[in-house]
């Protein structure tokens, strides 16, 4: 875990490396070749307005971009120092990245076949190898104990703060090494907010967490790092404490961060 | 009744224009079950002399006046339920392919544009590639597997048309979620799309089957017959090089082509038809319903 927001060079292992990263959907360019690391044992929140590039730029990391057809991406990102783009096995790499979109989305299964689905994919069938795992993701995301008593009834009948739960459990349950939260709060109310953010403080532990949020107040709370997307480049990036200080290098920076919520 | 009085002029006027509306709507919707009613009412009545399970076993007799219509209603089983065997597995898959797979590319493009307008080709054309190309250039004969091949190739657009509707109404969220896991598009497939789509699915199926038991020339061209001897009742009274009748075929022939046909006979050979078609569409709906309750979002 990083207790320094700027840790001293030799301790930082960097996750993912991302550099001169460009990406068009059909002829318009929407990052410009953004460049940055993301450090293991992380909180990295991604601010900056609507339209500024943040989801597209977590597609690239996990290689979902791939599925939309009119998009083309240059430049690199490495992931555990390996470029995602020569990876044999886009799978592998899907699973070692838990992804959590905007909106809460429940699969149309159980309880229980939500989070066993990715294990199940990854070839893991036996009762006894998923059970655990189940369960074990079920309380990270802080929604076992709502739903141990009916874990066979459907993802899509939950309330939406626990469908964000059970996405984020999902999102658990390949193990992941990074974590990438899109606006997770996004369809949620302030209570369950706090105990997904409880639950990210804990696991920013074990795991590194991209954490992409227009709530500068959640950015503030949870990131050691934030970094300011605006149309595609990166305005700066740096510890949270500066950004938010008002000793942030760019005008712009100090602007949004003050403009929003100031 | 004092309290209708009191109602300002303006609620009043809304409330019969609320009520105008609603007669129309509901005369027009009633409007729609009467033709209905009155044709297979229609047809009852004048079938009903003969109308009986002896009707529905029995072959033709005294040269197709009188006697049943068996022969033409196992043909018709025969070539429905052939050309839907090689339709429908054909139909689905190349759905799942289009929709679920392929890119966005000219080739692709291309396959969508045959497939809309294969769907609006007239089954008189059907027919006459049906005679060109299997009956003739295949060598398969007049028979029943050149017909079914035709009703295949027939309904064959639309089911690809009607599957990929209802792929297409699985939300994206669910995909984009399966592969955000590392699922692959088939695991996809597999555990979300198809299980949320096969009611959409089956019920575009389902409803082939009447038009393809109500088409007359496709058959006609390619491999039924006026008339065939079969035995009463007998189930596996065709071979699949055999010609067969047909219900559509034999209802044309009965009004059109024999003189001295007992009245009521055609008209008991369109209950049949009719029936068949409506049962199985009212199989469609019940499907249709009993999926959707287990619909699971
Ligand atoms: N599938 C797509 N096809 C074409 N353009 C897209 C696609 N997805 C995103 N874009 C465009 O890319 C740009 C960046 O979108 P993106 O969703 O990455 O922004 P964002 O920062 O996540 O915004 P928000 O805060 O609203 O979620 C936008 O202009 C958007 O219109
Ligand atoms: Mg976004």
């Amino acid at each position: 875990m990083t207790e320094s927001p700027t840790p001293s060079a030799n301790d930082i292992v960097k996750e993912v490396e991302v550099s001169g990263l460009r990406l068009a959907y059909g002829g318009k360019e929407v990052l410009h070749g953004i460049s940055f690391d993301v450090y293991r044992n992380e909180i990295l929140a991604v601010i900056g307005p609507a339209q500024s590039g943040k989801t597209s730029m977590l597609r690239c990391l996990n290689r979902t971009i791939d599925f939309t057809a009119s998009a083309s991406v240059s430049g690199s990102v490495k992931v555990g120092g390996e470029d995602v783009r020569k990876m044999s096995d886009v799978f592998a790499l899907r699973r070692r990245i838990g992804m959590v979109a905007p909106l809460p989305t429940g699969l149309p299964l159980s309880i229980y076949d939500n989070v066993a689905f990715a294990p199940r994919c990854s070839g893991v069938t036996r009762k006894a190898d998923l059970e655990p795992v189940v369960e074990k993701c079920l309380r990270q995301a802080a929604l076992w104990d709502e739903v141990k008593d009916r874990l066979d009834s459907l993802g899509t009948a939950l309330s939406g703060g626990q469908q964000q739960r059970l996405t984020i459990a999902r999102a658990l349950s390949h193990r992941p090494e990074i974590l990438c939260l899109d606006e997770f709060s996004i369809a949620i109310d302030p209570v369950t907010t706090m105990r997904i953010e409880d639950v990210l403080k804990e696991l920013r532990e074990e795991i590194t967490i991209i954490l992409v949020t227009n709530l500068t107040q959640q950015a503030r709370r949870l990131s050691d790092r934030t970094m300011f997307l605006l149309e595609g480049e990166i305005v700066e990036i740096d510890a949270t404490d500066v950004i938010y200080s008002g000793d942030a290098k760019s005008e712009k920076t100090r602007d949004y961060v003050n403009g929003v919520f100031g | 009744m004092a309290g209708r009085f009191a109602k300002t002029p303006h609620v009043a006027r809304k409330e019969i224009a609320e009520s105008i509306a609603r007669g129309i709507f509901g005369l027009m919707s009633a409007a729609m079950i009467l033709p209905l009613v009155l044709i297979v009412g229609y047809l009852v009545v004048r079938a009903w002399p003969v109308l009986s399970w002896e009707f529905l076993l029995d072959v033709p007799k005294r040269g197709m006046t009188d006697g049943g219509i068996w022969p033409a209603f196992v043909g018709t089983l025969y070539l429905v339920g052939i050309s839907l065997l090689v339709s429908t597995p054909i139909g689905v898959l190349a759905a799942i392919y289009l929709n679920e797979y392929a890119k966005d590319n000219w080739f692709n493009r291309l396959v969508n544009l045959a497939v809309i307008n294969l769907a609006g080709v007239p089954s008189i054309v059907h027919a006459l590639f049906g005679l060109g190309a299997f009956v003739y250039a295949a060598r398969f004969g007049y028979s029943i597997l050149s017909a079914s091949l035709t009703l295949a190739i027939m309904t064959l657009p639309v089911i690809i048309a009607s599957t990929r509707e209802a792929l297409a109404s699985v939300p994206m969220a669910f995909r984009e979620a399966c592969w955000n896991v590392g699922a692959t598009r088939w695991q996809t497939v597999r555990a979300v799309v198809l299980p949320n789509s096969i009611s959409g699915i089956l019920t575009g199926v389902i409803l082939q089957v009447s038009r393809a038991a109500g088409e007359t020339a496709p058959v006609m061209f390619t491999g039924a017959v006026f008339f065939k001897a079969v035995e009463r009742g007998d189930l596996f009274p065709y071979g699949l090089t055999d010609q067969c009748m047909a219900l559509s075929m034999h209802l044309y022939t009965l009004a059109t082509q024999v003189p001295n046909v007992k009245e009521a006979l055609p008209y008991a050979t369109a209950v049949v038809l009719l029936g068949s078609v409506l049962l199985v569409n009212a199989t469609a709906i019940f499907v249709r319903i009993w999926l959707r309750n287990r619909k699971k979002w």
